[in-house]
């Protein structure tokens, strides 16, 4: 009997199970493990992870961190909307302001030493996508979002918003500096 | 009033059809196809704007495209599709009158209104929202209503197709348990009502914001929820194209399944596992745990993706079981070589097969790996995962069984005959390639939902390698030439069903079953219970191990590798 007709055996499910099934039944198997199994292998042993640090928080209090940051540290201004430029103190926190349709302020880093990245929108979701590292994390209103990052090579890189967020989402990108 | 029990028996293939299931499922294919044509329009346009070379529509145009051709293609293609095949499924399939048909209808005319007023939504201009449509950037209100009004249409579907079960069951139509088809479109369809609850859950509360009822919408909350509804509609794909694979197998070669304890296993493990998929799309949100993550994104341990490994295997081992039996059983591959390419209902299924298990099965582990998502979250990745699983996996099976749907369903010989030969090759191959250039060019990092990827005029633009502009106008080449195939579809589909040849049967009349009974199979002795097939062991179905094999050692590179690119980024934690 095929697939569309009812199974000739009433008792189907006592049907023995093929040998060569049953092969590569337990290879799928061992095979999902292996994949499971790395996910928590690489949080123990492996450099890319998410720590899940965030807080919830409203647009005004985070604004006003992130102006107290750049009050601080600004370096210079670039462009001609004159966006500050700032080169915080390597294990500092770093507020990056996601907002319709801008990344605020420039951040300046070095490489080799780590800093206290905290991503929040002011508005919509935003997607921050490092290029050409690709590093690609999700941006919410109302939750701060910290991740220890550590530039590794100097350069000039771009930070482009991979989360649609209305008609001029593809005018949404910025720089970051290593030095 | 008195039931309607008037049956049609196909002349060709003997299935029986129930006269009042007959125009439903017609008109919900009908009403798929329309919306297959509407998206496919748009999928031109969307595609067109991409391609740096062309860049056709203005930026807000080609966001409104964008979100249209989503909701057309995922949503209302595929479900009106769907409920198509669930009616096949149990009535026709189970020879069993469908329950209630006219709820059915109740339940068709508001999926029409429904698209149609999410499509007015959209073209009006206001709700270019793609079709996440991610709170707090709002829409229209008659988008969602749009949205949960085809919603409550398609569970009335679900529930059609399960009390017609509960009616084989009743009168007797059938033997035993049901058909291994019937018990696929029966995950797919209990998938379909958590899918459809969840859609409630986060589409309601929208809609009263949309309307100034509620005052916030939570965006966290809001993606939690709305990919529970999302990803697990695509869940219901894969359910319904996994029984459209052992359809195919069943009415092409007469496959018998390798062993329905294990196929049927496999599709209970979907129940229980597929809906965690909502994680996938989480993976670099704050507000979640790793915990929560890595659990739910690996549908617990990978038992999901199990499943689909055990249906990759069983579908083409059933079809080379049934060709060795037929005599084809030189070396490892003839009963693969001889099997017939030239009919566009095996070779679309085949594809269909492939593509979702090598392109569409590995990007989509990958992509749904915890960390990996880092280097692939909302770049070009995810489109070109998920035009390998729906669009090769999802629309090429159905495309494929529609090959055997005109003549038995719409009496009409399929026009174009050259054609539609050639139809699933054009569709599956031109669509496969544009899947694995866009998996490319997001490899490389280019955004997903993006109107020009030059960023021409941006204060301060990202400059993309050449291999990203490369890879977009392969992108988009093969993308032309699976819109060819498209087009081929729709030609040979419209025309066959309103302009196609009559098939006409001599001395045809309608048979009224007694009592709605079809006459019961013949029972099989209880000793037949526990013979499988002759041959056991590997040499039953080498080729098919073989192909399998295959499969697992290029899943295995392939993941290892991107966890080696992983390894290069800046470190995070």
């Amino acid at each position: 009997m095929s697939a569309i007709q009812p199974p000739s055996a009433r008792v189907w499910w006592k049907q023995p199970l093929d040998r060569i099934e049953l092969i590569w039944i337990l290879l799928a198997l061992a095979w999902c493990l292996v994949m499971f199994f790395m996910m928590p292998y690489w949080h123990v042993f492996g450099k890319q992870n998410l720590a899940n640090e965030a807080y919830r928080t409203t647009p005004e209090a985070y604004m006003k961190k992130a102006n107290d940051v750049v009050e601080k540290y600004t370096v210079r201004k670039e462009t001609d909307r004159q966006i500050p430029v700032i080169h915080p103190p390597a294990g500092s926190d770093v507020y990056l302001v996601a907002r319709l349709w801008e990344w605020w302020p420039l951040l300046e880093l070095e490489a080799g030493k780590s800093y206290r990245l905290h991503l929040m929108s002011m508005d919509w979701l935003h997607g921050f996508s490092l290029q050409p590292e690709n590093i690609n994390i999700q941006v919410h209103p109302g939750y701060d979002h910290v991740l220890t990052i550590t530039p590794t090579r100097p350069g000039t890189y771009s930070i482009i918003c991979n989360e649609y967020c209305g008609v001029n989402h593809h005018t949404m990108s910025s720089r970051l500096y290593v030095k | 009033m008195a039931l309607n029990r008037m049956f049609r028996t196909c002349p060709t293939t003997g299935l029986q059809f129930h006269e009042p299931s007959e125009p439903l499922i017609r008109a919900n294919a009908v009403a798929g196809v329309v919306s297959l044509l509407v998206g496919g329009v748009l999928a031109l346009l969307v595609l067109l704007t991409r391609w740096p070379a062309v860049h056709l529509l203005p930026a807000d145009q080609f966001y409104l495209a964008l979100t249209a051709h989503g909701l057309d293609m995922l949503v209302f293609w595929i479900i009106f599709f769907e409920i198509a095949i669930l009616y096949f499924c149990s009535s026709t399939l189970l020879r069993c009158r469908l329950a209630t048909p006219r709820m059915a209808w109740a339940g068709f005319w508001l999926m029409v209104i429904g698209a149609l007023m999410n499509n007015f939504a959209v073209f009006k201009g206001d709700s270019s929202v793609m079709f996440t449509s991610y709170a707090p950037m709002g829409a229209h209100p008659t988008f969602y209503l749009g949205l949960i009004l085809f919603a409550v249409g398609a569970l009335i579907g679900c529930f059609v197709f399960l009390g017609t079960l509960v009616v084989g069951k009743a009168e007797g139509t059938y033997n035993g348990s049901i058909p291994l088809v019937t018990f696929g479109a029966l995950t797919a369809a209990i998938i379909a009502v958590f899918t459809i609850a969840s859609g409630a859950v986060i589409l309601i509360p929208t809609f009263l914001w949309s309307i100034g009822l509620i005052g916030n919408i939570d965006s966290l909350m809001y993606r939690t929820v709305w990919w529970a509804f999302g990803h697990s509609s695509q869940q219901v794909n894969v359910a319904a194209h996994v029984s459209v694979w052992y359809a195919v197998a069943a009415i092409v070669f007469g496959a018998k399944p390798l062993s329905e304890k294990v196929s049927r296993t496999a599709f209970f493990l979907y129940i229980l596992f597929l809906q965690l998929a909502s994680a996938h799309h989480l993976l670099t949100d704050p507000g979640v745990s790793s915990n929560w993550k890595i659990f739910n994104t690996s549908y617990a341990m990978y038992l999901a993706v199990l499943a689909s490994l055990v249906h990759g295997f069983t579908v083409p081992g059933a079809i080379e079981v049934a060709q060795r039996g037929k005599g084809y059983t030189k070396g490892l591959f003839e009963w693969l070589r001889k099997a017939p390419w030239g009919n566009p209902v095996f070779s679309g299924m085949f594809m269909s097969l492939l593509g979702f298990g090598f392109l569409g099965g590995i990007s989509g582990v990958v992509l749904g790996t915890e960390q990996l998502n880092l280097i692939m979250h909302n770049t070009f990745y995810v489109p070109g995962h998920f035009h390998a699983t729906v669009v090769v996996g999802t629309t090429l099976a159905f495309m494929a069984i529609t090959y055997f749907l005109i003549p038995v369903l719409f009496r009409r010989e399929v026009m174009f005959p050259k054609l539609a030969q050639w139809q699933p090759y054009l569709f599956g191959i031109g669509m496969s390639a544009f899947a694995l250039f866009m998996m490319g060019a997001g490899t490389l990092g280019v955004p997903r939902r993006h109107w020009d990827m030059t960023m021409a005029g941006n204060l301060m633009p990202h400059e993309w390698p050449g291999t990203a502009y490369l890879m977009v106008g392969l992108m988009a080449i093969s993308g032309l030439v699976a819109i060819v195939g498209g087009v081929a579809y729709l030609l040979i589909t419209v025309g066959s069903v309103f302009f196609g040849k009559r098939i006409e049967t001599p001395g045809y009349r309608h048979v009224r079953v007694a009592e709605g009974r079809a006459a019961p199979a013949p029972a099989q002795p209880v000793a037949a219970a526990i013979t499988g097939h002759g041959e056991t062991g590997i040499a039953m179905a080498p080729g098919t191990f073989v192909l399998a094999m295959v499969l697992l050692v290029s899943f295995i590179l392939y993941y290892f590798v991107n966890w080696r690119y992983l390894s290069q980024v800046w470190p995070l934690s």
